[in-house]
Order: C-alpha cells, then structure tokens, then sequence
C-alpha cells in the first residue's frame, strides 16, 4: 500500500464529498422541511454553472462571476418556487416527479436554446490552477483544496444558522413537524420560499465550484443528482448534520473504492477477471451502502429530531 | 395571416417534409447520431458535414433527390435501435449511416443488415462488425477501433517509451482501444484505469494513481466532451511536467477551442488530418470552414465520406437502387474521392487506409488544429478481417 496514494485519494473523496453535501444540503432541507421531491435541484446545479461562466466572461474574473451567480439562482430558486412548484405541496409525491422531471427538460432545452449544445468553460486565475506540494511528493491542484475549504465554510456557516439563529429554529422545526409550526402562526409559505432559495444558491454554489473541473454542459448535474439522492437517503431526509457525514462517506467509498478495489480484487482473483470485475463493483459500492442503511435503519443514519423511520 | 403562413412553412421545412418531389423516387437516407446530451456537439458535426456532401451533390444523386432523415440517439444504445427501427421499418430508408458510439452500432446493427438495407458507419467500428459478425450490407467510412491504437503501440515503441500507464472508459470502444494499443506495444503496461462510461467525468483518482506509478508515458482515449475534461484536468494536476501524454479519439476539432493551449503540442494517431493535402479534402475542409466558422472534426470528414460513398454507387447503377447485388458491388468498388485519398475496402468492408501521426499546433491564422507529422502505416489493415468468412 502506498501512503502517500492514499492520502491523495482520500483528499480527493473529501473533495466530491465537499461537493455532494452542497448539493444535498438543499435537497434534504426541500425534501425534509416542505416535503417536495425536487428531481430538479440537479438543474439548479447547471443554471448556477452557467451563470458563473457567463458573469465570468462578462467580468473576467472567476470571483466576481461567482459572488453574481450565487444570487442569480437563489433568485432563479425563487422564481421556480412561486411560479411552478407552490401549487405542488398539497399534491402526492408521484405528481412532483413528474412536474420537477418535466423542469429538468424545460432547463436542458432553456440551456441548448441560450448558450447551444456546446458547453462552456470556466477558465480559472492562474493561481487557482496549479498544484502545491500539501507535503513532499504530493502535489495536489490547488482549486481542489480551495473547493475542501470552501465546502467546510459553508457547512459550518450552515450549522451556525441552523442551530443558533431563529430561522435555523423554524427550519429544524419545519423538518420535525411541519403542521404545528403552521399552527403556531408562522408564515410558513414565505418559510418555503426563502429555504428553496436557499437551497437553490447552495446547488447553484455547487455547480459553480464543479464547473471548472468538470466542463459546464447541458444535464450536468442529471447524474449528480442521483448521488446526492443516495446521501441524503443514507443521512436521513431533513437532517443537515446527516447530509454533511454521509456525502463525505459516498465521496470517500466512491473515490477510494475506485483507486484500490482493482488491487484487492486482485488477490483474490486472476488479474483480468479483476480488470473486468472492479469498475462495476466500484460503481456498486455506495449503492450497496445505501441497500443497507435502508435495510437496517431506514430512518437514515441522523434523522431530524422526531422523526422515527 | 402572413406571418401564420411563414411559420408553417418553416415549421415544414424543420420536420424536413419534402416540398416538392414525390417520396417514392427519392434516395432515402437514414442518419442516426446524437444530438441531444453533452455529445451532441459531435452530432451535430456530423449532420452539418452530411448536409454539406449533399450541398456538394447539388441535392441530387443519378438525378434523384436525396431524402435525409436525422434522427438523435439520445447517446443510448436502446434509443438508437428504436431510431433505427424506425428509420428501417417507417421511413422506408435505402441506406442508414452515421453512429458515433460502439455500444449503439452494436445495438442498431442487426435492425438495418438483417433488413435488406445498406449500413454505412460513419465513425464506430467495433470489432464483431469487422470479424465474426461482419456482413454484406454493413461498410465503413472510419475505421476499426483497434486500429488507431495499434498506430499509437508503434509510435510508443519508436520514442522508446518502456513503461505506459493506460486510462480509457469502460464500455465496447473503450477495451477495443486498449487491447489495440497492448496488441503493438512492446514494453510494460504499468497501470490501467478503465472508467465507468459515460457517467464518470472526474478522473483524480485514476491521475493520483498515474503519478503514484511513475510511468514513462500516459495513453488515453477519451472521446467527445470526456476528452476536454480529461485534459482539464491533466493540466490541473500538472503531470504534463512528468508524465506525457498520448492520446487517440481524445482531442478532436470540437475540443481544441476549449483545450489548445493545454494540447498544444500533444501527439495523436489517425487516418485523417484537415491539413491532408488531396483536392477532395481541400475542397471539404474548405468549404466546412466557410458555410460554418470552424474546422470540421474527424466525425465530420467520416460523415462527408459516408454521404459520397452512398452517392458513387447510386451514381454507378444510375439510381437503380431496387437491385441490392448491384448497389453492393457499386459501394465495394468505393470509387470517389475520399477526403483521405485512396483507399479500399478489405474483405469485411472496413477500410485498409493510412495512418498518420499527428500533432496540435497553430494554423497561420492562430487557431489551434492539427497536423500530420508522420505516416505510421501504410495500407494497414484491421486483425479481425481473418475472423470474417465473406469474400468477394
């Protein structure tokens, strides 16, 4: 085994953790709090990768374009919400799979008509693209540890508001019981509103951050999005604390599981049928996880308070 | 009432219904690529190509009119076979080109060659279609997947390149390519990442591996907008310093305007170049330049090529297309100008052609595109034509 691999690669599944827990982070507080499957977080993903690539060719300046997107899609998140998704909540859950499906289709084809099938790029500064030695013999990219850096801001600014402001308050207490906080007399539908904004801004900051690794195109965030299902099952829907442990276990199974299941197939197996076995049974590996946690506490691993599977 | 009348006329012109000619007496082809998906960039290559042949062609072959049907594979396998099933059964089509992936050919492959029409892949080869299922009603404009690879073993040898790490996805093209390049490669294989294909677009894992085995050189083939990524990312982790790379199918005309600075330089194997110098390609080149503001991909010189192959047999049997024998020998024949000069048909229909080195640099205007720098192999033709019974 070699060290110094493995600790690059357990950066580098905290890196997709990082990112998977942005995006769950919003999908869990939707799904949790106003009890609405949003298929379409995953678009939100993509508006928020384009509208920092095109601020960025406005302004030349990956910053600038990213402080302009995070607003532009909590307004775009708000904007969905008013206008399609409100008439939803009293609707079942099969009724929002199909509305937020047909969004997904609605914003691949908005994206296609705006900026054409050919993706965009996100050219970084300089000093964001490169690497540095994190110690002798590893050099790691340094937007990959900016994005680690980034994500642990948010998620402990996150925690912050969740569990030490009054809007943290409504927000856990929207996920635990949603009819009494009505009952108590809070503005429940302005509540909604402002937490899909907000989710939107985190898939929007996610997308951003994924944009210059990976190239922003159309249904870039369709197959994320399963992933950040599968957190989210696996954390337990609503809980916050349960998005941000799980997305760093699938960043860090995924990841790990990639670079190293061809090795240990290998000893047991002859080395082509490991070749062949191990991209599958990597690809497998989070969904074998998630198979379990369902089977053995289907409340997920941190529900929200008083929530009991 | 006049502007209602305009857009139904485009609204036709769009969904492609012919105006004037009866259907009956058209030549009909089929075109299945993909259009829709992060792909369809590539698709659209390959459609804007086709339509300049049939520009070319003055719309007509043997006096007829060409009918084109372009129809989107959605860049899945199942999709593709419904497109093609449809093109076969409904539209009636006498020929079905285009394909970009292995997975959907293989798929769609039986639905036009069990069905009395003529298939004519304008970039995917895997390799059944070359050996054992090889069949009378199946051609190709590109080549066999294994084929470019091999290219790349031999220029692997020749830079004295002894230990190759190799990355490529995990789906038909994909292990073509590597067993293609282990088939001519002569030193060791110290690492090798097949990723899941198309879903997997980070490849830090896999680049922490590369730098952790120290190879003397990276190959990859990543096709389409895998490719671009790929050499993001390359760049981002700066291996280039140790690791260099070579690619094949990796960086193509579509990417080098998003990634020539971080491939400039960069070496690959193909049977084509836009710099080849021969009138056809001239022409073709030149003109993809002019009608569309870049320079055409290697999908789109195939594409071009599918469209003038149809078209030299249709002419050779004067568009009497209804005698299938006839049309076969005509299209076996492959008597036209390919944009990559000459080249014939092997037993099983795939070419045997040249390959050449090529490399990424800046044409006289500051674009980046590429250029041939050596002949690899002459006349090369695919391993699996042995595999394949037919003769003729």
């Amino acid at each position: 085994m070699n060290w110094l691999l493995l600790l690059e690669q357990v950066l580098n599944g905290f890196q997709l953790g990082i990112l998977l827990f942005l995006l769950a982070a919003g999908l869990t507080l939707v799904f949790g709090i106003m009890d609405l499957i949003n298929l379409a977080h995953g678009s939100l993903y993509m508006m928020g990768a384009y509208f920092c690539a095109t601020f960025t060719a406005w302004t030349d300046s990956f910053l600038i374009g990213a402080l302009l997107a995070i607003p532009a899609t909590f307004i775009l998140g708000i904007l969905v919400e008013v206008i399609a998704l409100r008439n939803l909540y009293s609707r079942d859950h099969l009724d929002q799979v199909m509305a937020t499906f047909g969004l997904i289709l609605f914003f691949n084809e908005f994206v296609r008509l705006i900026w054409g099938p050919i993706g965009l790029d996100i050219p970084l500064p300089a000093l964001l693209n490169s690497s540095v030695e994190i110690i002798p013999g590893v050099p790691y990219p340094v937007y990959r540890i900016a994005i680690i850096g980034m994500g642990l801001l948010v998620a402990g600014l996150l925690y912050l508001v969740v569990s030490h402001t009054k809007l943290g308050m409504l927000i856990r207490a929207g996920a635990s019981n949603r009819e009494t906080i009505g009952a108590l007399g809070i503005n429940i539908r302005l509540l909604f509103t402002l937490v899909f904004g907000f989710g939107a801004a985190l898939a929007g900051l996610a997308g951003l951050m994924a944009g210059p690794i990976l190239s922003v195109e159309i249904g870039m965030g369709d197959g994320i999005l399963i992933l950040a299902l599968v957190v989210i099952v696996i954390g337990g829907i609503g809980s916050i604390k349960g998005a941000f442990i799980a997305a760093i276990i699938v960043g860090l199974i995924d990841t790990v599981g990639r670079s190293f299941l061809p090795e240990i197939l290998d000893i047991f197996f002859s080395e082509a049928s490991a070749a062949t076995a191990a991209p599958a049974i990597s690809s497998m590996l989070i969904y074998i996880l998630m198979a379990l946690v369902l089977a053995i506490r289907p409340q997920g691993l941190f529900p929200p308070k008083g929530v009991n599977g | 009432m006049n502007r209602k009348f305009i857009s139904l006329v485009s609204a036709l012109a769009l969904l492609g219904v012919p105006s004037v000619a009866t259907a009956a007496d058209n030549i009909k082809i089929g075109f299945v690529t993909t259009l829709s998906t992060g792909a369809g960039a590539i698709g659209k290559d390959m459609r804007d190509a086709a339509n300049l042949a049939i520009e070319h062609l003055g719309g007509k072959m043997a006096g007829k009119n060409i009918e084109i049907i372009y129809e989107d594979d959605g860049f899945k396998p199942e999709i593709g076979k419904q497109k093609t099933d449809k093109l076969v059964k409904k539209d009636n089509v006498d020929f079905v080109a285009g394909y970009i992936w292995s997975h959907v050919l293989l798929a769609s492959y039986k639905s036009v060659v069990n069905n009395d029409k003529f298939l004519i892949s304008s970039n995917a080869g895997p390799s059944p279609v070359a050996g054992k299922l090889c069949n009378e009603n199946f051609f190709s404009t590109s080549w066999q997947n294994d084929q470019t690879p091999m290219a790349m073993g031999e220029v692997l040898n020749q830079r004295g390149i002894k230990n190759l790490y190799i990355m490529a996805p995990n789906y038909a093209a994909g292990k073509n390519m590597v067993t293609g390049v282990e088939r001519t490669f002569k030193g060791n294989i110290v690492g090798k990442d097949m990723t899941k294909f198309p879903a997997q677009l980070d490849f830090s894992a896999e680049l922490a591996k590369v730098r952790a085995a120290k190879p003397d050189a990276l190959f990859v083939f990543y096709p389409g907008k895998h490719g671009a990524q790929f050499m993001k990312q390359y760049a981002q982790a700066e291996l280039a310093k140790t690791v260099p790379l070579y690619t094949v199918f990796t960086i193509d005309s579509l990417s080098l305007p998003r990634v020539g600075e971080q491939a400039d330089g960069s070496l690959m194997t193909m049977f084509w170049s836009p710099d080849m110098d021969n009138p056809a390609n001239k022409k073709f080149v030149g003109d993809f330049k002019a009608k569309y503001g870049r320079y055409p991909s290697h999908y789109a010189a195939q594409s071009y090529d599918s469209i003038m192959l149809i078209n030299s047999a249709v002419e050779k049997v004067g568009g009497d297309i209804s005698n299938r024998d006839a049309v076969r020998t005509a299209l076996r024949a492959a008597e036209f100008d390919s944009i990559r000069g000459d080249f014939k048909f092997g037993n099983n229909h795939m070419p045997i052609q040249n390959f050449y080195l090529r490399q990424v640099g800046k044409d006289k205007d500051g674009v980046y595109t590429t250029k041939i720098v050596d002949v690899v192999y002459k006349d090369h033709q695919d391993v699996y034509a042995k595999d394949c019974k037919m003769s003729w």
